[in-house]
């Protein structure tokens, strides 16, 4: 460790350390690509301010977003993040198949130092900025409404998990300007992160950006798992629950269980950098193994975290627009309860290689092997749901369908990959990287950007552009194809992962397919960016105000779209499965209570955004050894806790008059609507009441 | 007499309050799960532990070295005599109307805690005298985690504790408080148990190899 | 607030619940003292002395979870079912682990 004075104002940090200095001193191309990446943040940035001043947002932003506890507006932000850190790290990828096109015999336009950093930031930015924010903010938005309940158990908690991931992804944004990050990958082994191999400030950026990210989710699993525990509406037993709900349950098992190793690795490792500890060193009696035990003993587990919700989201979607209730529901409750249980057994599948015996692998092997089965069950589940069903083929279902094939594909890869002899040949080959995109992007990104096309009209009152939809679905799907197909003849023609340049020419045809199909993957992201501006442009001739145009089955389609603030004029008394459905069957969708009760939210409260600016600059401080701002931003951080725990005025009520005048307001307009048939749903004639089929 | 259905972990408030005892079953149960992530962190430190222990000593100083198991006794004692005393003060939080048993029962408790953390710092302090310091091999850094995460855990515990006495005098036994106190009693609680885990499975297993 | 004076349903539950925190603490205290008698005097050979001293922590843990977080079969179902699942998964994470870091040793020191 560095013998900085405790006082010192800028810690290790120098002019130098900005990027633009370096491009300046420096100008490759490489480093011209990290200023014009510098550029674009900061740019975009002062577009962002400028645009809130212009438009006078300010305001709003603070008073009815950023100190916002509501599920609701929390789950967006956290979608928001997501979006933002999607096309970021899509931009890397497209980057980095670019240079691997070109880099045949070639040093390309990186340096090895650049695409170090560009594979690190895809994977933890991929993974943890913008698929854990996605599912958190899908879960965060549907699944208090579906069970009935007016927001999560710990609404204050649940905007400070926000800002906690919200800081950590700030993090990942300023090592864009302000210094390097990680060379090590998203899963960051020692010794090569140790402080001997990488004595700058990288890894400990993605030390600090990953922990309080992982903070975050723990405390998100624990909230979510009570909400669905103990706040369900009267009457929703949880074998009444939708899928949605069961998947998000065992994700947040999943979440309370696997993200406690990362934290406690994460930690080991920052010992081992800053106060010349040896968990993970060569000498002195470190175990770098069991760095790669920890991090996959989490990283397995979270793997399920992620597809999980998409399962649950499948579920929806494929019922919904089958116009059939869901085949197999018990079956399905027990394939997902069986994958959070055994995702616990198979870590060891992530490090064959490294060294232990037969019999230890072979196990591991066989348990990996069994993983598969549960989720073919769902498969069938869906696909007989389908079966007999009326099929509308929305964005939503294209998105579902293309996941059912390509991501069979990819299950497949990784029964092949469960054997260890064949895993030696070719673990951190491309065939590798292959199969875990042909998981993650048709699994997790197709089913969130399902879940987004569905409930969408419900979070802001008017329908998505479907055209737009499409089109970026073609893109999505081909894209896919184009771009990782060959990376598993690669990889079985041993090229390696995270490689800047090759020597082998018959690799070139291969990559220049597969950054086409990167190029057409970017193509998706940008025509939902279009779809999304030409929606809000046509917002007016889009709204679906009675709340459900797709004939939805389940609670959270049978409130206004958008959705008051308390969810529920009335909590409703729940009989059966697919509740909202049997309610239509029964004439009693749109029936006015027989009493209305004042309604307790919570206020807006200003711990979440202190809590996440302060866990900014700590772990920025952290990263720099601002050893004075360490210690201020974390006084500051449990202060704000402190003190707000002195705090008893914490709601606000809402009287039963003015729940009874907006809610019977909404039901009169509801009931003058014109139905929809389900021909009729893409139209602007949809204005959220479905026609009840017998 | 038929025994009322406990709503959550820890001692449950009941007829005494029946109000509090109704609001406390999703907070308590929330804080319970919070506690198994708690545990999942131990128990990874505990199996670090147990390879570094023995694989990772490096020629240097040996668990027999270093550990003082007279110290690590009283220090057991100190703590389970505190959770026995938390549990006094979570007997007068639920059946007696002054505060008075309750503010004598935490801050008994409270200075237990704190002679429980002083004896530890000082044992640390004595093994880096004699360079038994983290720094020297995988199997003290293991140690020192291990040892000391419980330690900060205890600490802020203590922390916890004065913030829920200042707040007993400024906002009274409302609901809220009485709902943090529950939490907290989990809390120490669930640190003793940690306790048992680590003098057997460090200190005594250390010295009994 | 009740006054200092306890209904008659108080008294028999104020009994038993501070039965449960004294019999928790004697159980214990002899536990705790068991296993440093065991250690600190070389009672037993020494893996049966390891043996010996596990099965006293598990049955210390065990007293502070009945007697001291009150969990027992009277417990809601929702904290026994948690209670037993984490257990099976600090049983798999620590069983794992320590078997996989002991092959690895045996393989490669």
């Amino acid at each position: 460790m560095t013998s900085e004075s405790i006082f010192s104002l800028l810690g290790t940090l120098t002019p130098q350390d900005i990027s633009f200095v370096q491009t300046f001193e420096n100008p490759v191309m490489s480093e011209f690509i990290d200023g014009a990446a510098g550029s674009v943040l900061v740019v975009g940035m002062i577009i962002v301010v400028g645009l809130l001043t212009y438009y006078r947002g300010w305001k709003t932003l603070w008073f009815d977003w950023l100190t916002s506890v509501d599920h609701k507006k929390v789950g967006i932000m956290y979608i928001v993040v997501a979006f933002v850190m999607l096309a970021r790290a899509i931009i890397e990828g497209v980057l980095m198949r670019y240079q691997q096109s070109i880099a045949v015999n070639d040093p390309g336009i990186l340096t090895a130092d650049h695409f170090g950093q560009l594979f690190s930031t895809h994977g933890s930015i991929m993974i943890f900025f913008m698929a854990m924010p996605f599912i958190t903010g899908m879960i965060n938005y549907i699944m208090p409404q579906q069970i009935g309940a007016r927001d999560v158990s710990f609404p204050l908690l649940n905007a400070i998990s926000l800002w906690l991931t919200a800081a950590g992804a700030a993090l990942v944004m300023i090592s864009l300007v302000v210094g390097k990050f990680s060379t090590g990958g998203w899963t960051a082994y020692p010794p090569y992160t140790g402080i001997e191999f990488s004595p700058g400030e990288g890894v400990d950026y993605w030390i600090w950006s990953i922990s309080l990210t992982s903070i975050g989710s723990t405390l998100t699993g624990v909230n979510f798992a009570t909400t669905i525990y103990k706040n369900r509406a009267p009457g929703m037993t949880l074998f009444r629950m939708p899928l949605f709900c069961w998947t998000s349950l065992c994700t947040s098992v999943l979440m309370i269980f696997a993200m406690a190793p990362l934290t406690i690795a994460t930690l080991m490792l920052a010992l081992d950098r800053y106060a010349g500890f040896h968990f993970f060193t060569n000498d002195l009696g470190g175990n770098m193994m069991n760095y790669a035990n920890l991090f996959w003993l989490f990283g397995h587990p979270e793997v399920y975290i992620l597809i999980l919700p998409a399962f649950g989201v499948f579920s929806e979607v494929i019922s919904t627009f089958s116009g059939k209730t869901i085949y197999g529901y018990k079956s399905l409750v027990i394939a997902t309860m069986s994958i959070a249980v055994l995702s616990f057994t198979v870590w060891l599948h992530h490090f064959f290689t490294m060294g232990q015996g037969a019999n230890v692998n072979a196990i591991f092997g066989i348990a990996t092997m069994l993983i598969g089965v549960p989720t073919g069950v769902k498969v069938y589940d869906w696909l007989l749901t389908m079966v007999r069903g009326r099929i509308r083929l929305t964005t939503a279902m294209l998105f579902s369908i293309m996941f059912l094939v390509t991501f069979v594909i990819g299950g497949l890869t990784g029964v092949i990959l469960a054997n260890p002899p064949v895993d030696f040949a070719v673990h951190n080959s491309l065939f590798l990287v292959a199969h875990f995109h042909n998981m993650v992007i048709p699994g997790v990104l197709f089913g969130m950007i399902a879940g987004y096309q569905f409930w969408f009209p419900k979070a802001f009152g008017f329908r998505l552009a479907e055209r737009w939809g499409k089109a970026s679905f073609w893109c999505w799907s081909f894209g896919f194809y184009l771009a990782f197909m060959p990376l598993y003849a690669l990889g079985l023609m041993g090229a390696m992962r995270r490689t800047v340049e090759w020597f082998r020419p018959e690799y070139l045809g291969w990559l220049q397919v597969s950054f086409v199909g990167a190029l057409l993957l970017f193509s998706g992201f940008l025509f939902l960016c279009v779809q999304l501006v030409v929606s809000i442009r046509q917002r007016d001739r889009r709204r679906v105000p009675a709340g459900d145009p797709w004939d939805g089955r389940s609670l959270e389609w049978s409130n206004s779209a958008p959705p008051p603030e308390y969810n529920f004029a009335v909590i409703p008394h729940v009989s059966g499965k697919d509740a909202f459905t049997q309610m239509k069957q029964e004439g009693q969708a749109y029936a006015s209570p027989s009493a209305y009760e004042d309604i307790a939210v919570p206020k807006n409260s200003i711990v979440a955004p202190v809590i996440g600016i302060a866990a900014i600059a700590f772990g920025f401080a952290l990263v720099w050894h601002i050893w004075w701002l360490v210690a201020l931003s974390f006084l500051a951080m449990w202060g704000a806790v402190i003190a707000r725990s002195f705090v008893t005025d914490t709601e606000r009520v809402i009287p039963a008059s003015k729940v009874r005048a907006d809610h019977e307001a909404w039901l009169q307009q509801v009931r003058e609507c014109t139905t929809t048939s389900r021909e009729q749903e893409d139209t602007n004639s949809n204005v959220g009441r479905a026609e009840v089929l017998a | 007499m038929k025994r009322e259905p406990l709503l959550h972990p820890g001692l449950n408030l009941g007829s005494t309050d029946e109000y509090a005892h109704n609001e406390a079953e999703p907070v308590i149960f929330g804080f319970w799960v919070f506690l198994m992530a708690d545990l999942v962190l131990f128990a990874i430190l505990f199996a670090t532990y147990a390879s570094m222990s023995v694989q990772g000593q490096a020629d240097g100083p040996t668990p027999t070295d270093v550990f003082d198991l007279p110290s690590a006794f009283i220090e057991t004692m100190l703590l389970l005599a505190s959770s026995i005393t938390f549990g006094m003060a979570s007997l007068a939080l639920k059946y007696k109307a002054d505060g008075l048993h309750l503010v004598f029962w935490l801050g008994l408790t409270f200075c237990l805690g704190a002679g429980f953390v002083g004896m530890e710092v000082r044992d640390f302090w004595v093994m880096t005298q004699e360079g038994a310091v983290p720094q020297r091999s995988g199997f003290l850094s293991a140690f020192f985690l291990l040892v000391a995460t419980h330690g900060i855990h205890v600490t802020a515990g203590l922390f916890w504790m004065i913030v829920l006495l200042v707040q007993l005098r400024v906002l009274g036994r409302t609901t809220a408080v009485k709902l943090r106190l529950m939490r907290l009693a989990l809390f120490w609680h669930m640190l003793d148990i940690v306790w048992v885990c680590i003098f057997t499975f460090v200190y005594l297993f250390g010295v009994a190899q | 607030m009740k006054g200092d004076a306890m209904t008659h349903k108080h008294v028999e539950t104020y009994a038993r619940d501070f039965r449960s925190y004294c019999i928790g603490g004697v159980l214990a205290l002899a536990l705790t003292a068991l296993a440093f008698w065991l250690v600190m005097f070389e009672i037993l050979p020494d893996f049966e002395r390891l043996i010996a001293i596990s099965i006293l922590a598990v049955a210390q843990i065990i007293v502070h979870f009945r007697f001291f977080l009150h969990i027992s079969w009277y417990s809601h179902r929702d904290d026994l079912q948690l209670v037993l699942f984490t257990s099976l998964i600090l049983f798999l994470m620590v069983g794992g682990t320590i078997w996989i870091l002991f092959n690895l040793h045996e393989r490669m020191m």
